[in-house]
C-alpha cells in the first residue's frame, strides 16, 4: 500500500517545527515514531499533504526523575521499557509499555506519539488518567502543561492547538506506600487491547486508601477514568470487598461497543475482572511487592 | 528528494518520493530483495531490517527516515562466505520450514543476541513476538537462536580477551 503523495521536511529545532506546523496548520501532521501515522497514510485514512518529522530535533528522548517524574515525547517504548528509574519506581508505566504494539514497533513508537494520537486503543493514556499526568504541549504562543483530564476530547481528537507539539509527560513522583498496575487483555501480541485496565494507588498511614486512579482502555470514545470506582475505593481498607465494589462501578461506569473483539456485555465483565486484578497488584506493589 | 544510506556497510545515494517506503527502496530501487514484504500493515514483521542498529518494519519507515543513517538487512549477515551464527542455526536447527519470515525472524534474533548474548528462551519468545512464522515453526525459530547463541559464546570465549565482535 503506498500513501498519498505529501511534502516532506524534518526540522532540527523543535521552534521550527512549530513555526511550520503554525504555517501549514491542519494540511500538516507531525511525525514521531510513525507506527500509527504510517499505517494510517498507507490505508489513506489519512493524506497529510505535509509531514514534519521529528525525528531529527535532539533533546526530546529522556526519563528523568528529579522532582517529578518527567519523559520526553520522544522517548521510545522500548526505552521507556528499559529505563532502570522506570522499572523500579514505576512499575505501572514498564506494565505499560511493555504490552504496546509488539517489541519491533515498540523500538520506533514513542510516548508522545501514543498520547497525541488519542485513540482509546492505544494504552498510555489509561496509565497516566491513573496517574494523574500532565502533557506538556509548545506552540507559538510558548509552553502549556496540560492536566491529562482535560487532553482527550473525543476519539483520535486531543485539546492540542494546531501549532502545539507534545513535548513532555509529566508525572507525579512516586510516593512511599504507593504503586499502580497496568492489565491488558488482547487476543495476540500486537493487537489493540479488548480491554485495558490502569490502577494507582497511595495508600495512608494505616492502609487505607488515600487516593485512587483508575483508568480504562478502549471501552469508551476516549480513554476514561473510573470515578465512581475511584470514589469507591478512597477511605477504605484495600481488601477483597472494597475492591470488588470498585471493580464493579468500574464496569458500570465504561462505555464498551459490541466489535470483533467482543460484545459489550463480555467486555464490560472483562473491566470487572482486569480491574480486580489490577488493584490487587496495585495493592501489593504499594505494600513492598512486586 | 536526494538521499544517502549506509546499508549493508556500503554508502548508497537515491533520489525518492518522500512517500516511498523503506522496504521499497531497499527491494526495488536497491535490489535486495532478501528482505520481504508480508502482511504490508505492521503485524507479521518480514520486513524486519535493522534501522542503527535496532530491528524495525522496514514497511512501516519512509525511505527518507534513513537518510545519513545505517542499514542492516539478511544479505549483510554472511561474512566473507561465511554464514552468521544465526543463519547457521536457522540451517541446523531447520528453524525454516516456507522461508518467507526467514529473514526478519534473523534479523530480530541478530539485534536481540546483540543485546543480549544468552536470552532465555523465554527472553527469546518476546523478542520474537513482532515476527509472524505462517508455518507456526516457532520451537525450531527458538532452537536456532539458541544455537546461535551458544555458538557466539564459544566463539568469543576462544577468542578472549577479544577485542570486538563482527561489524
Amino acid at each position: 500500500m503506498i500513501p498519498a503523495a505529501f511534502e516532506y521536511e524534518a526540522p532540527t529545532e523543535l521552534a521550527q517545527a512549530i513555526d511550520r506546523l503554525a504555517k501549514f496548520g491542519g494540511e500538516a501532521k507531525v511525525l514521531a515514531g510513525g507506527q500509527s501515522l504510517i499505517p494510517l497514510m498507507k490505508f489513506r485514512l489519512a493524506q497529510p499533504a505535509r509531514i514534519i518529522d521529528l525525528n531529527r530535533i535532539a533533546g526530546l528522548a529522556y526519563v528523568r526523575e528529579n522532582g517529578d517524574l518527567r519523559i520526553g515525547a520522544l522517548t521510545r517504548e522500548t526505552d521507556l521499557e528499559e529505563s532502570a528509574v522506570i522499572r523500579e519506581r514505576y512499575a505501572i508505566i514498564a506494565d505499560t509499555a511493555a504490552v504496546i504494539a509488539d517489541p519491533i514497533v515498540r523500538n520506533l513508537a514513542t510516548v508522545g506519539g501514543n498520547v497525541a494520537h488519542a485513540d482509546p486503543a492505544n494504552d498510555h493514556p489509561a496509565t497516566l488518567l491513573a496517574l494523574r499526568a500532565s502533557v506538556v504541549a509548545r506552540g507559538k504562543g510558548g509552553e502549556r502543561v496540560i492536566s491529562i483530564d482535560d487532553f482527550f476530547v473525543d476519539t483520535f481528537t486531543t485539546s492540542l492547538a494546531p501549532d502545539e507539539i507534545v513535548t513532555e509527560i509529566r508525572i507525579p513522583r512516586a510516593q512511599t506506600q504507593s504503586g499502580g498496575a497496568y492489565i491488558k487483555l488482547e487476543r495476540k501480541v500486537g493487537d489493540f487491547a479488548i480491554v485495558g485496565v490502569a490502577a494507582h494507588l497511595q495508600l495512608d498511614e494505616r492502609g487505607n486508601v488515600a487516593t485512587a486512579g483508575i483508568g480504562l482502555t478502549n471501552v469508551g470514545p476516549t480513554a476514561i477514568r473510573a470515578r465512581g470506582a475511584e470514589d469507591a475505593l478512597r477511605g477504605r481498607a484495600p481488601d477483597d470487598k472494597a475492591i470488588a465494589v470498585a471493580a464493579e462501578a468500574a464496569a458500570a461506569e465504561s462505555q464498551p461497543v459490541a466489535d470483533l473483539r467482543g460484545p459489550a456485555e463480555y467486555k464490560r465483565d472483562v473491566v470487572r475482572v482486569l480491574t480486580t486484578r489490577a488493584l490487587r497488584r496495585a495493592v501489593a506493589r504499594a505494600k513492598g511487592g512486586k | 528528494m536526494l538521499m544517502q544510506l549506509t546499508i549493508n556497510g556500503a554508502s548508497k545515494e537515491a533520489d525518492v518520493e518522500p512517500r516511498l517506503l523503506l522496504v521499497h527502496l531497499i527491494r526495488e530501487n536497491l535490489l535486495l530483495t532478501g528482505t520481504h514484504i508480508g502482511c504490508d500493515t505492521t503485524s507479521c514483521g518480514a520486513c524486519t531490517v535493522l534501522l542503527d542498529g535496532r530491528p524495525v518494519k522496514s514497511c512501516t519507515v519512509f525511505a527518507v527516515q534513513a537518510n545519513g543513517r545505517t542499514v542492516s538487512t539478511v544479505e549483510g549477515l554472511e561474512q566473507n562466505g561465511v554464514l552468521h551464527a544465526v543463519q547457521e542455526g536457522f540451517t541446523k536447527e531447520h528453524g525454516l520450514q516456507c522461508g518467507f519470515c526467514t529473514p526478519g525472524m534473523m534479523m530480530t534474533s541478530v539485534a536481540l543476541l546483540e543485546r543480549n548474548a544468552a536470552p532465555t528462551e523465554l527472553q527469546i519468545r518476546q523478542a520474537i513476538s513482532g515476527n509472524l512464522c505462517r508455518c507456526t515453526g516457532y520451537v525450531n525459530i527458538v532452537k536456532a537462536i539458541q544455537y546461535a547463541s551458544t555458538k557466539m559464546g564459544e566463539a568469543k570465549a576462544e577468542k578472549q580477551p577479544a577485542t570486538a565482535g563482527r561489524a
